[in-house]
């Protein structure tokens, strides 16, 4: 489904060039994929490169055999790649209702509307005509851009940190609604987190670390050593 | 009233959202020329004897009624300069519907200059609307200056929504207020320009009561080859809270200018000025891309839910 060949992503900085992503090859056909690592790795990078927010400096992206590379944003988002923000974007004047609307791709009624905002945790009907801005706390408009990457159900999600900034209660909703739209979809699931019962779901987990793959395998594999050990090297290594 | 033209019908739909008048008190321009007017058992509507314009009084106490005072120029080469001053009284909760479309087919320009003067009685409450609409085939400049002084007294309120969404060659908009204690004006304006067009919105706040308040909300967009200049003054003069902000996205090659003070002349008065102007923010065209909105479309939105 989705093909990474030799791409490196480098930016000009007082020091010389910094390559953020190092020469990764990945090749993912699985449905359900974790991305984990040090803060700063080059996660969300990565994820940009992929939905076409930022072009490579060299190296090859393949969607469904289709070389997307030199591909815009939109056409990508046409192909069926999505992308929930890290850091979702506010607006002034664009309401809850636009952005689901204009992600499934036609006028929905509140009800529909409704129904992903519900999943996400946020009592509809109060959301539907508030505006995405400053007024929204981080919290919900974390669950309003997840809410819309799934109205838009592309073939490919990136969701970068669907976690961060949701209280418990939510959290175990949103491990659930994973769970759902896993079983539903028939495409594949990106998820970065940091969150170890994220990381359990997947089929498959990578870590990225200074802008390379340091782990790739199944989460069996994986997440033990990641939860013991490395934690601890980590910690070690930056006393 | 005579039976409108389509072309007037549209107009109305532009600048009121409707193609017929309402039921309630109004007063239709047309040309120059007074073409309807009605009446009710609260509100009434004299035409000035002394210059061109019309008095439109409310009664102290008057609810839920509203007035509709559309203007309409259709003829080329027409310079329409008119004088309405609204009383309303005590008490009175009211809507106050205007607006100006201009359609000119012609090779002149056409003009018209509202000198709108609103006395708003104690604990009155009124909201008044305002749309500028400009359309027509021909090479004639559309030019509004419209003009709105208002004084609120005592705990009056009042909330002005003004828009001029296109097709307005040059504008020059004037507001004055002189609040009394605890009065509150709300204002919201939304300009877009474009091809070559200016426009001007002159502020002028004057908070001379005890817990008087100003709110004065501007967003504009200047496109294409259009300016826009923002000037808004709020002088704090008693215990108050003043706010006012600016807010502009440029896009093409359009300017603006802005010239924002607020002028404390009482350690008791609050007075804030915002102001923001700029190209829309790369990520958010980014974001409504990655849902499929090609770049031109992205804008479409973000500018329409911007003056929304
Ligand atoms: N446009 C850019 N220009 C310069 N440096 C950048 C740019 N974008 C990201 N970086 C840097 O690249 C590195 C990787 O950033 P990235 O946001 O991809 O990390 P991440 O793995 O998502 O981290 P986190 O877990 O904190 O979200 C960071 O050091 C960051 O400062
Ligand atoms: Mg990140």
């Amino acid at each position: 489904m989705l093909e990474l060949k030799n791409v490196t992503f480098a930016v000009q900085t007082e020091f010389g060039e910094k390559k953020i992503i190092d020469n990764i090859s990945l090749k993912i056909d699985e449905k359900f994929v974790a991305f984990t690592g040090p803060n700063g790795g080059g996660k969300s990078t990565l994820a940009k490169l992929i939905m076409g927010l930022y072009k490579p400096t060299s190296g090859k992206i393949y969607f469904d055999g289709t070389d997307i590379t030199e591909m815009s944003i939109t056409d990508r988002s046409k192909l069926g790649i999505g992308y929930a923000f890290q850091a979702p974007v506010k607006f002034k004047g664009i309401t809850v209702r636009d952005l689901i609307s204009i992600a499934s791709g036609k006028k929905l009624n509140v009800t529909e509307i409704c129904s992903y905002l519900s999943q996400v945790g946020l009592c509809a009907r109060e959301y539907v005509d508030r505006e995405v801005n400053n007024e929204l706390s981080g919290g919900e408009l974390k669950r309003i851009e997840i809410a819309t990457a799934m109205a838009k159900s592309p073939k490919l999600t990136l969701f970068d940190e669907p976690e961060a900034g949701i209280d418990l209660w939510s959290f175990n909703n949103l491990i659930s609604v994973f769970e759902k739209l896993e079983e539903q979809t028939n495409g594949s699931i990106l998820i970065i987190s940091h969150q170890e019962r994220i990381l359990n779901m997947a089929q498959r987990v990578i870590v990225i670390t200074s802008g390379k793959v340091s782990q790739d395998g199944p989460k069996d594999e994986i997440l033990p050593g990641l939860l013991s050990a490395n934690v601890c090297k980590t910690l070690a290594d930056n006393m | 009233m005579s039976e409108l033209s389509a072309i007037q019908k549209n107009m109305l739909k532009e600048i009121a959202g409707y193609e017929e008048i309402p039921e309630g008190a109004y007063n239709l321009r047309s040309n120059g020329a007074l073409a309807g007017r009605r009446t009710t058992a609260n509100i009434d509507i004299q035409t000035k004897t002394d210059k061109p314009g019309i008095d439109i009084i409310i009664k102290p106490g008057t609810k839920n009624e509203r007035v509709d005072i559309p203007v309409i120029l259709t003829e080329t080469g027409l310079d329409d300069l008119v004088y309405n001053d609204f009383y309303i009284g005590e008490g009175a909760d009211v809507l106050i519907v205007a607006g100006c479309g201009i359609h000119n087919a012609g090779g002149l320009k056409s003009e018209h200059d509202g000198i709108h003067a609103f006395h708003v009685g104690k604990n009155a409450k009124v909201k008044y609307v305002e749309n500028h609409y400009g359309e027509g085939e021909g090479t004639g400049e559309k030019i509004l200056n419209p003009t709105t002084e208002v004084e609120i007294d005592e705990g009056g309120y009042m909330e002005m929504e003004t828009s001029q969404i296109r097709g307005v060659d040059s504008t020059y908009r004037k507001t004055k207020a002189k609040l009394g204690d605890r009065a509150i004006l709300v204002i919201r304006e939304k300009i877009l320009t474009h091809g070559h067009q200016k426009a001007t919105t002159d502020f002028l706040v004057d908070l001379d009561g005890v817990d008087s308040g100003a709110h004065v909300i501007s967003r504009s967009v200047a496109t294409e080859d259009s300016y826009q200049k923002y000037i808004s003054c709020v002088n704090g003069n008693n215990r108050c809270n003043g706010h006012t902000e600016c807010d502009a996205i440029l896009m093409d090659n359009g300017q603006v200018d802005a010239v924002p003070m607020v002028n404390a002349h009482t350690t008791e008065a609050r007075l804030i000025h915002e102001a923001a102007i700029g190209k829309i923010a790369g990520e958010q065209l980014d974001k409504l891309m990655t849902l499929g909105l090609t770049e031109k479309e992205a804008e479409e939105e973000i500018v329409n839910g911007f003056l929304r």
